[in-house]
C-alpha cells in the first residue's frame, strides 16, 4: 500500500461545518470512513458502498479515457436507469387494455402540464438501442472480447437482444397505427418459423393423420401475441414483458456483466 | 439544383447505394493512412452535415427526416460514421507506433488510477451531460402519436421499428423464414461465437488494424454495411409498397415497379432445356438444391484447400468450419442481392408446397 496522503483543508466556516457534520452520529452511521481524499479512504469508499462496489478500487488509465471507451457502455446503463424511472411514472397513467391504452396516452399528452416523461422514455429507448450497438462496436474494435472476457461478450450479446426486445415490446403500448402495424410486421415473421410457425417450412410435416399440429391458432406467432392477430392478448403480453419480465432479466444480466468486468480485470486488455 | 438532386436520387438506388457503401468501406480500409488524417475526418463530417442542410430545404426530404422516430437514426448515421473513422484513426496511430517498436498508446495508459475520483467523477459528469441532452431533446421533439389502432386500415408502407428495418430490407431478397427467423438467429449465434472462434491473441485492449485485418474487415462489413446501412436504406429510401424512393423523391403510392423475377428452376427447365417444369418438386428444384448444398457443405472444405488455407491451418478444423459456415451465411445476403440484380433471380430453391423458398 502506498503512503497515505491527506490534504489539509483550510479552516473556514464551511470547513468547520463540514467537519462538524462528518463527526455526527448520523453521518458516521451512513459513511463508515472519512472523506475519500487519501489512498486508504479511496479504497474504503469503493468497498463499503453497495452501489460503488461493482467498480474495482483501481483501474487502468485507458479505462477512464473517453478517447478509448466512448462512454457507450456507461451511457447505456444510464439510459436504462432513466428508462426505469420514467417508465415507472408512465405506469401510473397507463392501462394496457384496448379500451384505455390509446386514450391514456392522449390524456397524458393533453392533461399533464409540461409532461415530457413519454418523450424521455421514447427518445431514451431509441438512444439506448444506439448506445448498446455502438458499445458492442467499440468492444469489438478494441478486441476487448478476447480472453478472459469471452463469456462477458456473450452476456453482452444477449443483453443487446433483450434491449431490442424491450424496445419492440414497448413500441406496441401507445396502441396507435404506428404501434400495431410495426408489431404486425415484426411478429408476422414468427409465422414463418421453421416447424413452429404455420407458414414455416416443415410445419406441414408435424401432423397426426389429417390433424395438423401447427396451425394459426397454436404456432410461434400465437404464443408471442396471445392471439392470431395483434389484439388485446398481445397488448397485455407485451405490457407485462415490457414492464416486468424483460427488465428483470436484463437487470440480472447487467449485474453479471458489470461483476464480470471487474473480475476479468477491467474493461479490456489481458488479465 | 435539379440535376444534383436527380444524381443523388439515382445514386441512392439500392443497387448503387449498396455498391457505393461497400466501395467506401474498401477505400476506407485500403487508404487508411490517408483516411486517418483529421482533415479527412472533419471534411467527411462536414460533407454529411452539408448534405442534410442542403436536403432540409427539399419538401420530400423534410417529410422523411422530419418524422420524430427518424431523428435518432440521423444521430446514428453521424455517430457511426464518426466513430468508424475515429477508430480507424486510432488504429492507424497505434499501428505506426507498433511498427516503430513503441507499443500502442493504451500500453502507456495501463498504469492504474484510483476509481474514486477518476472514474466516479467522469461517470457523474457524463450522467449530467446525458440527462441534459435527453431532457432538451424531449422538450424540443414531441413523441409521435398517430390515429388510434385500426386493424382495417393498413398504412402504406408498414414498417417495423427502425432497428429491424435491416431485417425487413432482407425480405426483398429472402422469404420470412430466412430473413425473419433463421438469419437473425444466426446473427445472434455468430456474435456470441466471435470470441470463441477468434484465436488471434493480438489486439487485446487497444485499437489496431494491422494486427487483426480479417476480423475487423468482416465485422465492419457485417455491422456497418449489412446491419446499419440497410437500416438507413429501409428507413429513408423505402416508401409505399416497399418501393425504392430517392431522398428527394415524392413517395408516390402508385409508383410501379415491374416484378420480372424468375426462379432458377424456370431458368434451367424452361429457358435452357426448353422442356417445361417437371411436376415432381424434387426433380424441379434439383439444381437449386444442389447449388445450396454445394454452397453450404462443399464450399467450406474447398476453400480450406484454396483461398482460406491460411485460416484453416491457423484455426484448426472445428473453429474453421464454424467460422466459414457463419461467414457464408452472412455472405448469402450480398450473394442473393447480386443474383437478383444481375439475373433477376427470384428463388434458388422454390418449393411453395412446403413454404420452403431460398
Amino acid at each position: 500500500m502506498a503512503e497515505t496522503k491527506t490534504i489539509d483543508p483550510k479552516e473556514t466556516a464551511a470547513t468547520r461545518l463540514w467537519n462538524w457534520l462528518t463527526e455526527t452520529q448520523v453521518w458516521k452511521s451512513v459513511f463508515r470512513h472519512d472523506r475519500p481524499d487519501s489512498d486508504r479512504t479511496r479504497v474504503l469508499v469503493m468497498l463499503s458502498n453497495v452501489f460503488l462496489h461493482l467498480h474495482p478500487v483501481r483501474m487502468r488509465k485507458s479505462g477512464v479515457k473517453l478517447r478509448y471507451t466512448w462512454c457507450m457502455g456507461g451511457m447505456s446503463f444510464f439510459l436504462f436507469l432513466s428508462l426505469t424511472l420514467t417508465g415507472l411514472l408512465l405506469m401510473f397513467y397507463y392501462r394496457p387494455t384496448l379500451e384505455y391504452a390509446y386514450t391514456d396516452i392522449v390524456a397524458l399528452r393533453e392533461h399533464v402540464p409540461l409532461g415530457i416523461m413519454r418523450e424521455m422514455h421514447r427518445w431514451g429507448a431509441h438512444a439506448m438501442v444506439i448506445t448498446v450497438m455502438l458499445h458492442m462496436f467499440r468492444v469489438f474494435l478494441t478486441g476487448s472480447y478476447k480472453p478472459p472476457r469471452e463469456f462477458n461478450w456473450s452476456v453482452g450479446v444477449i443483453m443487446l437482444v433483450l434491449t431490442l426486445l424491450l424496445s419492440f415490446t414497448g413500441y406496441l403500448l401507445p396502441w396507435d397505427q404506428l404501434a400495431i402495424w410495426a408489431i404486425t410486421v415484426g411478429s408476422n415473421m414468427a409465422r414463418a418459423t421453421p416447424f413452429l410457425g404455420h407458414e414455416g417450412p416443415g410445419a406441414a410435416l408435424l401432423r397426426l393423420g389429417d390433424v395438423p399440429l401447427i396451425h394459426a391458432y397454436d404456432d410461434a406467432r400465437f404464443a408471442l401475441l396471445g392471439g392470431s392477430f395483434v389484439g388485446e392478448g398481445a397488448l397485455l403480453r407485451f405490457y407485462v414483458l415490457h414492464c416486468v419480465g424483460l427488465p428483470l432479466v436484463i437487470a440480472v444480466l447487467m449485474a453479471v456483466h458489470f461483476w464480470r468486468v471487474r473480475k476479468d480485470g477491467g474493461i479490456s486488455g489481458p488479465l | 439544383m435539379g440535376l444534383l438532386k436527380g444524381t443523388i436520387n439515382a445514386l441512392a438506388d439500392p443497387r448503387l447505394y449498396f455498391i457505393v457503401a461497400v466501395l467506401s468501406l474498401i477505400v476506407m480500409v485500403w487508404k487508411r493512412e490517408k483516411v486517418a488524417s483529421n482533415a479527412f475526418g472533419y471534411s467527411m463530417m462536414g460533407l454529411l452535415t452539408a448534405f442534410f442542410v442542403f436536403g432540409a430545404f427539399d419538401p420530400n426530404f423534410q417529410l422523411i427526416i422530419g418524422k420524430p422516430d427518424n431523428v435518432p437514426i440521423i444521430g446514428l448515421i453521424f455517430s457511426l460514421l464518426f466513430l468508424t473513422w475515429y477508430a480507424m484513426r486510432e488504429a492507424v496511430r497505434n499501428d505506426r507506433r507498433i511498427a516503430a517498436g513503441k507499443g500502442p498508446i493504451e500500453k502507456e495508459e495501463s498504469d492504474r488510477v484510483w476509481v474514486w475520483p477518476d472514474l466516479v467523477y467522469t461517470e457523474l459528469i457524463s450522467l449530467v451531460v446525458c440527462s441534459v441532452i435527453l431532457i432538451v431533446w424531449s422538450i424540443v421533439l414531441k413523441a409521435p402519436l398517430e390515429q388510434p389502432a385500426n386493424r382495417s386500415v393498413t398504412p402504406n408502407p408498414s414498417k417495423a421499428p427502425w432497428y429491424f428495418l435491416g431485417l425487413q430490407e432482407m425480405l426483398v431478397y429472402f422469404d420470412p423464414w430466412l430473413a425473419g427467423v433463421v438469419l437473425p438467429g444466426l446473427i445472434i449465434v455468430g456474435l456470441i461465437a466471435i470470441p470463441y472462434i477468434d484465436k488471434n491473441p493480438k489486439g487485446n485492449g487497444y485499437y489496431t488494424f494491422n494486427e487483426r485485418k480479417a476480423e475487423i474487415v468482416i465485422f465492419l462489413f457485417g455491422f456497418v454495411i449489412l446491419w446499419v446501412s440497410l437500416i438507413v436504406l429501409g428507413t429513408f429510401l423505402r416508401g409505399p409498397n416497399w418501393n425504392f424512393f430517392g431522398p428527394f423523391e415524392y413517395w408516390d403510392v402508385h409508383k410501379l415497379e415491374a416484378l420480372v423475377n424468375v426462379n432458377l428452376s424456370e431458368y434451367i427447365w424452361v429457358r435452357a432445356l426448353r422442356t417445361g417444369l417437371p411436376g415432381n418438386w424434387f426433380l424441379r428444384e434439383i439444381f437449386g438444391i444442389l447449388f445450396v448444398i454445394v454452397y453450404t457443405f462443399a464450399l467450406p472444405p474447398i476453400l480450406a484447400k484454396s483461398a482460406f488455407k491460411k485460416y484453416y491451418e491457423k484455426l484448426g478444423p472445428p473453429r474453421y468450419y464454424v467460422t466459414v459456415f457463419l461467414f457464408l451465411m452472412m455472405m448469402s445476403l450480398p450473394a442473393k442481392m447480386l443474383l437478383r440484380w444481375l439475373f433477376n433471380l427470384k428463388y434458388i430453391v422454390a418449393i411453395p408446397e412446403f413454404f420452403f423458398n431460398i
